[in-house]
C-alpha cells in the first residue's frame, strides 16, 4: 500500500499544528466566523444541524487495518460511538467537538490520514473502483494513478480556489464500478493498439441541480501525459468556468455552455504547450508508485469453491451471502468480500467504533491488511482465501455486519438527509429504513435481483439518485416532506440520467410506490435474468406510470 | 412566536436563548411574542457571537404544546432542538440485533 513520504508526514503535521493555533485563535475571538469558516472548512470541518461534522479523507478508498482501527478509536473518544462512510469513499463524524478536532487530526496524522482536500473548491478525494488491484476485469491498478493526481493536487497553488469544488475518478475496468461518467473528469484505463496503457479521458460529467453525464474528450491519452492533460483540463476551467454563479460553476456547465468540441480545442492547445516539460511523467516515476501497489503475498491454493458447497448447505444464510457479498479474484483461492453496512432497518453507511475495530481485526488477520470503502457505503476486504470465508461469515454474523444483500435492492445508498444535514430539504435514512426493512424477505429480494436504490435529501444529489435504478430525491413542499422518484438512472459503463416518473409521494407513501414498481417490473421481465434496469429499458415509462397513478 | 436558537462555537452542540443565557433545552428557552423582545433577543445573541460563544444564530417560529412547551414549526428546527428522527450507534445496532 502507498505509504507516506517525508514530504506527505511534515505538510500534514504543519496542517494540524496551524489549524491548532487558528481554533485557539478562534476561541480568543482573534478570528471571526467569517474568518475561521474557510480555514475549518479546508480541513474538513463543517458545522451541520446538531453539531460541527468532521470529514475525513480515505484516498481512493482504500486503507490499512491500523487505520481503520484508528477511526473507530475516533468514533469512541471523540464521537458519539460510529462513524458514517460516504458515497465519496471517505467517512463522516456526526459530533466532534470544534475544541477536540486539533487532537482528532493528531490522531489522524499518527497512521498517515488527514481531512484535507475534503471539502472546498478544491480538487477533491480521487475516487476509484473500491475491487481495484483484485478485479478479474482490470487493465490495470487504477489507484497508482490516483496517487498520482493526489500527490500532483495536493496543495497545488493553482487549484486552491477553483471556481467550484473538482471531483475526479477512475476506472481500471471496462465494467465501470467507479460511475466515472458523472465526475467532472472521469478516467478510464484502456490499452492502445500497440498494447500500451493510457486513459479514455472524459469530461464535464456530475450530478446535483443539473445533473449531466460526461463527454469524452480524448480517446487515448497516454499514461505518461496522465498530469499534463489533467492540469489542461483544470487551467481551462480555472480560466472560463463562471464565478458569477454558483449553480454554473461546475466544469459540466462550461462544457455544456462551451460544447465539447471548443473547449477540447482549448485544452489540447494547453496540453501542447506544456506536456514535454516538468508534468510529463517519467516512466520510472511510474513504477516507483506502481510498487507501493504491488499485490501482496498470495498463497499458492487449489481453487476452494467446491470446498464450500458442504458449509453452503448446510447454512442458507452463508449460501445466501456467498452469492451475493463475495466476487470472483483475480487470484485462484481467493475471493473479494462485501462487508455490508445495510442492515435491514439500519442507516445505510454507518458502523459503530466496535464494528470498525472487527473490521480492521478482519482486515488484518485475513485480507493483507487491507480494506476499502465502495462508493456504495460499503467496506471490502480485498484480498480472502477463498477458504476462510466461513470463518468470516461467522464472525460478522455475531457483529451485525453480514447482511447477505450486496447489490440487491435493500443495499440502499442514501446520504445523511435531514436528520443531520443542514442543506436537507428532507430526510433520507428513515426512507432507507422502510424500504430496507419492507424488501428484506430473503426469497422476493433474491427474486427481485440487481436493483439499486439511491435516496438523497436535496438537490445536492450526494446520495446520487440520478443515477439509481430507483432514484428517491427528498424535497420540501409547503413545508412537508415530499418524495420525487426517477426510474432508469445508472452509473456504470451506460450510465444514464433517471427520469422523473410523476408527481411525488408523500414520506408515508414512498414504500407503497417503490413496491408498485417493483411489482410492474417483476410482472413484465422476460426472464428472471432480465434487471429491472434491462426491463425498464426495453418498456419505458408507462407501465410505471400507469401502476402509480393510473 | 419565536424563540431564540444557535450552535455553540466550542462544540457545535445546539443551544437557546433562556433568561439566564444559553441552553441546550428548548423548554427553557424564553418565548418570545413581541417583535421587540425578539429584537431585544438577537441582539443579546449579537453580544455572544462577539463573545466566542455562539455561531449561526437564528429566531425561530414554534407553538406550544399541551404542556406549553415549544415546539418548532419547522420540521428541520424540530430536528434541530430534538435530534436526529433516527437511532445511532450502538443504539441502533442493538435495536437491529432484537
Ligand atoms: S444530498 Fe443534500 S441533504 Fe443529502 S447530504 Fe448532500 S447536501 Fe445534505
Amino acid at each position: 500500500m502507498y505509504r507516506y513520504d517525508e514530504f506527505d508526514k511534515e505538510f500534514v503535521s504543519a496542517r494540524v499544528d496551524q489549524f491548532r493555533d487558528q481554533v485557539e485563535r478562534r476561541m480568543a475571538g482573534d478570528l471571526s466566523e467569517d474568518e475561521f469558516k474557510p480555514l475549518r472548512l479546508m480541513n474538513g470541518v463543517y458545522l451541520q444541524l446538531h453539531a460541527y461534522m468532521l470529514r475525513v479523507a480515505i484516498p481512493y478508498g482504500t486503507l490499512n487495518s491500523r487505520q481503520m482501527r484508528m477511526l473507530g478509536h475516533i468514533a469512541r473518544k471523540y464521537d458519539r460511538g460510529y462513524g458514517h462512510f460516504t458515497t465519496r469513499q471517505n467517512i463522516q463524524f456526526n459530533w466532534p467537538k470544534l475544541l477536540d478536532i486539533p487532537d482528532i487530526l493528531d490522531d489522524l496524522a499518527t497512521v498517515e490520514m488527514h481531512a484535507i482536500q475534503t471539502s472546498g473548491n478544491c480538487i477533491r478525494n480521487v475516487t476509484t473502483d473500491h475491487f481495484a488491484g483484485v478485479a478479474e476485469d482490470e487493465i490495470a491498478d487504477p489507484r497508482v494513478y490516483a496517487e498520482i493526481l493526489r500527490q500532483w493536487s495536493t496543495l497545488h497553488p493553482e487549484f486552491i480556489f477553483l471556481p467550484r469544488k473538482f471531483k475526479i475518478a477512475i476506472t481500471g475496468a471496462a465494467h465501470d464500478r467507479a460511475a466515472i461518467q458523472v465526475h467532472d473528469i472521469g478516467l478510464q484505463l484502456v490499452r492502445n493498439e500497440d498494447g500500451e496503457i493510457g486513459f479514455s479521458v472524459y469530461v464535464g460529467g456530475g450530478q446535483g441541480r443539473t445533473p449531466m453525464i460526461a463527454k469524452q474528450v480524448r480517446e487515448f491519452l497516454p499514461e505518461q501525459d496522465l498530469i499534463a492533460y489533467t492540469e489542461a483540463i483544470l487551467r481551462v476551467y480555472n480560466l472560463y468556468g463562471r464565478r458569477d454563479n454558483k449553480y454554473k460553476a461546475r466544469i459540466k456547465i462550461l462544457v455544456h455552455e462551451t460544447g465539447i468540441d471548443v473547449l477540447r480545442e482549448d485544452i489540447e492547445a494547453e496540453f501542447k504547450r506544456i506536456r514535454d516539460g516538468v508534468l510529463h511523467l517519467p516512466k520510472a516515476d511510474i513504477e516507483a508508485i506502481d510498487s507501493y501497489f504491488a499485490p501482496p503475498q498470495y498463497a499458492d491454493l487449489p481453487d476452494h469453491t467446491a470446498m464450500l458447497d458442504e458449509a453452503r448447505r448446510a447454512d442458507t444464510g452463508f449460501d445466501r451471502w456467498i452469492t451475493n457479498n463475495v466476487e470472483a479474484h483475480k487470484i485462484q483461492g481467493h475471493s473479494i468480500v462485501t462487508i455490508s453496512l445495510k442492515p435491514a432497518g439500519g442507516p445505510p453507511g454507518d458502523a459503530t467504533d466496535r464494528q470498525l475495530e472487527i473490521m480492521a481485526d478482519l482486515g488484518e488477520k485475513f485480507s493483507h491488511d487491507e480494506l476499502r470503502i465502495s462508493h456504495e457505503q460499503n467496506v471490502i476486504l480485498p484480498h480472502v482465501e477463498t477458504r476462510n470465508l466461513k470463518e468470516i461469515y461467522d464472525i460478522l454474523v455475531v457483529e451485525g455486519l453480514a447482511p447477505a444483500n450486496a447489490g440487491l435492492i435493500t443495499d440502499i445508498i442514501a446520504c445523511p438527509g435531514l436528520d443531520y444535514c443542514a442543506l436537507a430539504n428532507a430526510r433520507s435514512i428513515p426512507v432507507a429504513q422502510d424500504l430496507s426493512e419492507h424488501f428484506a424477505k430473503a426469497e422476493r429480494e433474491q427474486d427481485i435481483g440487481e436493483l439499486k436504490i439511491k435516496i438523497s435529501g436535496c438537490i445536492n444529489a450526494c446520495g446520487h439518485h440520478h443515477v439509481g435504478h430507483i432514484g428517491i430525491l427528498g424535497v420540501d413542499r409547503k413545508g412537508e416532506e415530499f418524495y420525487q422518484i426517477t426510474l432508469g438512472g445508472s452509473a456504470d459503463e451506460n450510465t444514464a440520467i433517471g427520469n422523473i416518473i410523476g408527481p411525488g409521494f408523500a414520506s408515508e407513501d414512498v414504500v407503497g410506490a417503490v413496491d408498485k414498481i417493483v411489482d410492474t417490473y417483476l410482472d413484465h421481465r422476460e426472464t428472471r435474468d432480465e434487471s429491472f434496469l434491462a426491463t425498464y429499458n426495453r418498456i419505458g415509462q408507462q407501465p410505471f406510470k400507469d401502476a402509480l397513478y393510473g | 412566536m419565536k424563540i431564540i436558537t444557535a450552535n455553540r462555537l466550542h462544540d457545535g452542540i445546539v443551544v437557546f436563548l433562556s433568561a439566564d443565557g444559553w441552553e441546550t433545552d428548548i423548554n427553557q428557552s424564553a418565548i418570545l411574542n413581541a417583535p421587540d423582545a425578539v429584537d431585544a433577543g438577537l441582539a443579546t445573541a449579537a453580544n455572544a457571537i462577539r463573545n466566542s460563544e455562539i455561531i449561526d444564530v437564528n429566531a425561530i417560529d414554534v407553538s406550544l404544546d399541551e404542556n406549553d412547551s415549544p415546539v418548532p414549526v419547522k420540521l428541520r428546527e424540530r430536528i434541530r432542538a430534538f435530534g436526529p428522527t433516527v437511532q445511532y450507534g450502538e443504539a441502533a445496532r442493538q435495536t437491529l440485533a432484537a
